[in-house]
């Protein structure tokens, strides 16, 4: 018993010890050399407009709905796309309600893209991300899309696709990963090329 | 599966994971010994003889294996109320800009107990319930002291092989303390800056609103001036407004920091609720693989730091060969699975190609999403990428069943080593009674106390997780948490006692743990599961390691069962999957096996 009372004492020293030193130097020295060396992206890779106003972050997907922009993958996060709530849908593979929502979102990609009945749709445009704010999209689900964004702005297919491909990343070091497109970068790139002409 | 790049990610992994074990290894064998010396001395020593002299430890002064065991549970007795009231108490503390409100109870109990047994389970969504102060003192701080003392017991298990007719197996404190400052600390400042050069987060700002680029609509519930809900003319259906949705409040705050230990420690606990699936908690794919590597990195070493200090290298690699045999297993059962996607979905129109995607990030695709799975719960990490609650049924019957073996591929840090250690002895003397002599280990005989230590330790554990499940499946309060009906909801309870006992932290996540009408059940049966999963594991261990340590030494002769080479490595794999396996088939019959039937007969719930 008082090798344990000893022990105790022991245990409050060292754990306030740790305390100021992994709980207090050790995030504050990586700070400040995250905010030395890389500032934009500790602070949330943030994209403002020319007024300086924040419009959204580089590495977070938002809400597009409107046939003129690219649509990122459906969102569980909050009421959706809430970037305060990450979440996936946790619905499992015999869930009727996941079927039924993947069932609407393959009739609804279908008719926005004028795309024939039969035709297999990319599984990215109609699941949820483990997320719900995954920036990316396929580059096939990307390539399905431009011409419909094409045709409501107006553009040539073919300087659409130039965009995506301009947007697409490719895999890590040649290797890892997937190849992707990032819908906010690639739709803010579009109403830049809109604001140009 | 036929994709040739993926090929070349899985074999880069394991290329990367077998180059790091052998310098790790060596280092670990002087961050291990009081006395050793490492290139960080200079900068380390005065810090680690402030903190001894502060707190009056003698790091020369070894102990028995009861003396051991007390500074252990002491610690993590003071740690665990350390973390309880800060969590209670966080609207009265500071750097909380999103004025969040203190935990109740039962939530407080089930994080504290989750964090300091290292497993990581989360009630909660992080960035909804957790202040800056509480995600870096109160959880930060388990993440490195709950994997040092893995580190330490681990080591303390391989001195009491190692030693004979000794009394002592090491200082506990001298062990946190030198694995805490030589090796978790200096490797996650590294870390944690190459994180952020990926785009992780790591600074004190309050939450950014953001103007979005085009703002929609929803309908939510009205509410009256009290914030009730006003109900329809049926008095039942909520009545609902439309609400414009023109800004995007985006999570800011100390994550690099968190997430570097999280998974190098084998934690696992996100900085948000999505954890590694979060464009900011692993914003590439390089930081993806790097998260991967830092789970195994410790754990990997460790078998060969096993081998160095038992002077029997073959030994190490023997182990380390009978882990990386399972991971490649598991990993490529789930990964086909996942590859091959889910029928229902595909007679909808989902391209078959494509895999089953639901849950999973772009970024990371079919192949590294699975691979991430496999390796979280072979470690006792249980960070996720992707949503194991989605996966298909067979595709999450493998992190399910990685839990269950009792987390020993690798494994989490030194909690890795010492459930494997534990295997070793039970396929030693499975071996012994095959040939009929006594079994012995490295030069010791392996007698009636180490092997009924051992089957304690397993049965404790598996008895644990079955009854927590029987428990919750047939109540109305375990039933209410779930988010899936049918066999995948038996799964979600199934996976949330069998990460809790194995101090893994990942989960189906869709069940609820934290109701909102207050239910304690699961907050306090999920960390007492957690608490008798890592206590009662420790101690039995520890007692075997005392044992082992007092013993002598006999001379091996043509009779000694040899612990190297493949006939090792097959008994261990087999003892390991044929324990897991008979403990917990009939349960995993009942869950994701039936339900793969099922989801090919086109069955829904």
């Amino acid at each position: 018993m008082k090798t344990f009372l000893a022990e105790l004492k022991t245990s409050v020293l060292l754990t306030l010890v740790l305390a100021v030193l992994l709980c207090g130097a050790y995030p504050l020295v990586v700070w400040a050399g995250a905010q030395a060396l890389f500032p934009a992206r500790a602070n949330g890779s943030l994209l403002t407009d020319k007024d300086g106003v924040v419009r959204g972050s580089a590495l977070l997907a938002q809400s597009f709905t409107s046939d003129k922009y690219f649509q990122p993958r459906p969102s569980a996060a909050g009421t959706g796309y809430d970037a305060s709530s990450s979440s996936g849908t946790n619905l499992g593979p015999t869930s009727k309600k996941l079927a039924d929502s993947i069932a609407a979102a393959v009739a609804a990609y279908r008719t926005v893209n004028g795309l024939a009945a039969g035709t297999p749709v990319p599984a990215d445009a109609v699941t949820s991300s483990g997320s719900g704010l995954d920036p990316d999209i396929s580059v096939a689900n990307a390539n399905l899309q431009a011409a419909r964004v094409a045709k409501a702005r107006g553009l040539p297919l073919e300087k659409v696709s130039t965009l995506v491909a301009a947007h697409t990343t490719g895999r890590d070091l040649t290797v890892l990963g997937e190849p992707r497109v990032n819908v906010l970068l690639l739709n803010l790139a579009l109403d830049d090329s809109a604001a140009a002409r | 599966m036929n994709s040739p790049n993926s090929w070349l990610q899985f074999a880069l992994y394991v290329g990367a994971l077998l180059v790091i074990t052998k310098p790790l290894g060596l280092f670990l064998v002087q961050v291990l010994d009081a006395r050793g010396r490492t290139f960080l001395d200079p900068i380390v020593r005065p810090f680690e003889r402030l903190t001894y002299r502060v707190c009056g430890i003698d790091p020369e002064k070894e102990q028995g294996w009861i003396g051991y065991t007390l500074a252990l549970l002491a610690f993590s007795l003071v740690g665990m109320l350390f973390t309880y009231f800060i969590l209670r108490f966080q609207d009265r503390l500071p750097l909380n800009p999103q004025g969040l409100p203190g935990l109740a109870p039962g939530l407080a109990f089930n994080t504290a107990a989750s964090f300091t047994t290292n497993t990581n389970w989360q009630n909660y969504g992080g960035e909804a319930t957790m202040s800056y102060f509480s995600q870096m003192v109160a959880l930060t701080i388990h993440n490195f002291t709950s994997a040092a003392a893995g580190i330490a017991i681990a080591a303390a298990l391989v001195r009491g092989i190692a030693r004979h007719s000794a009394k002592t197996i090491g200082n506990f404190w001298a062990d946190t303390v030198r694995v805490t400052y030589y090796l978790l600390v200096p490797v996650c400042v590294v870390f944690a800056l190459v994180l952020v050069s990926q785009g992780m987060i790591q600074n004190f700002k309050p939450y950014t609103a953001a103007k979005t680029i085009e703002p929609y609509t929803i309908q939510v519930p009205k509410t009256d001036d009290k914030g009730q809900p006003v109900l329809g003319a049926d008095g039942k259906t909520p009545v609902l407004v439309d609400q414009k949705v023109d800004t995007q409040n985006i999570v800011q705050g100390p994550m690099a920091s968190q997430v570097a230990i999280k998974m190098l420690g084998t934690n696992g606990g996100g900085y948000v609720n999505a954890n590694a699936a979060h464009p900011f908690e692993n914003p590439t794919p390089l930081s993806n693989f790097l998260q991967m590597l830092s789970i195994f990195a410790i754990p990997s070493a460790l078998t060969y730091y096993l081998g160095r200090m038992v002077k029997n290298q073959r030994h190490g690699w023997a182990v380390w060969g009978a882990m990386a045999a399972l991971f490649v297993a598991g990993a490529l059962v789930c990964w086909k699975f996942e590859a091959a996607g889910n029928p229902i979905h595909q007679k909808l129109g989902v391209a078959a190609a494509d895999g089953n995607l639901e849950g999973k990030e772009v970024r990371f695709g079919i192949f590294n999403s699975a691979l991430f799975a496999t390796i979280t719960t072979d470690a006792s990490c249980g960070a996720v990428n992707s949503m194991h609650d989605s996966f298909t049924p067979i595709g999450g019957l493998v992190p399910l069943f990685n839990i269950q073996t009792g987390e020993v591929i690798f494994g989490g840090v030194g909690a890795g080593l010492y459930g494997m250690l534990i295997f070793v002895v039970l396929a030693v003397f499975i071996a012994g009674l095959m040939v009929g002599r006594t079994p012995e280990y490295l030069g010791k005989k392996i007698e009636a106390y180490d092997v009924k230590l051992v089957m304690l330790v397993l049965m404790l554990l598996s008895a644990t997780i079955l009854a927590g499940t029987a428990w919750a499946a047939v109540s109305d309060w375990g039933q209410a948490g779930l988010n899936n009906a049918g066999p995948h909801g038996f799964s979600e309870i199934l996976y949330a006692y069998s990460s809790a006992v194995g101090n893994n932290g990942s989960a189906f996540a869709g069940l609820t743990g934290n109701p909102a009408n207050g239910d304690w059940h699961y907050n306090v049966t999920g960390g007492v599961a957690m608490l008798i999963g890592r206590f009662l594991m420790i101690v039995p261990i520890l007692a075997l390691a005392g044992n082992l340590a007092g013993k002598k030494l006999v001379p091996a002769s043509a009779g000694t069962f040899q612990t190297e080479g493949f006939t090792f490595v097959a008994l261990l794999v087999g003892t390991v999957v044929l324990v897991g396996a008979l403990t917990f088939l009939p349960a995993l019959a009942i869950g994701p096996v039936v339900e793969h039937y099922l989801m090919h007969a086109g069955t829904l719930f």
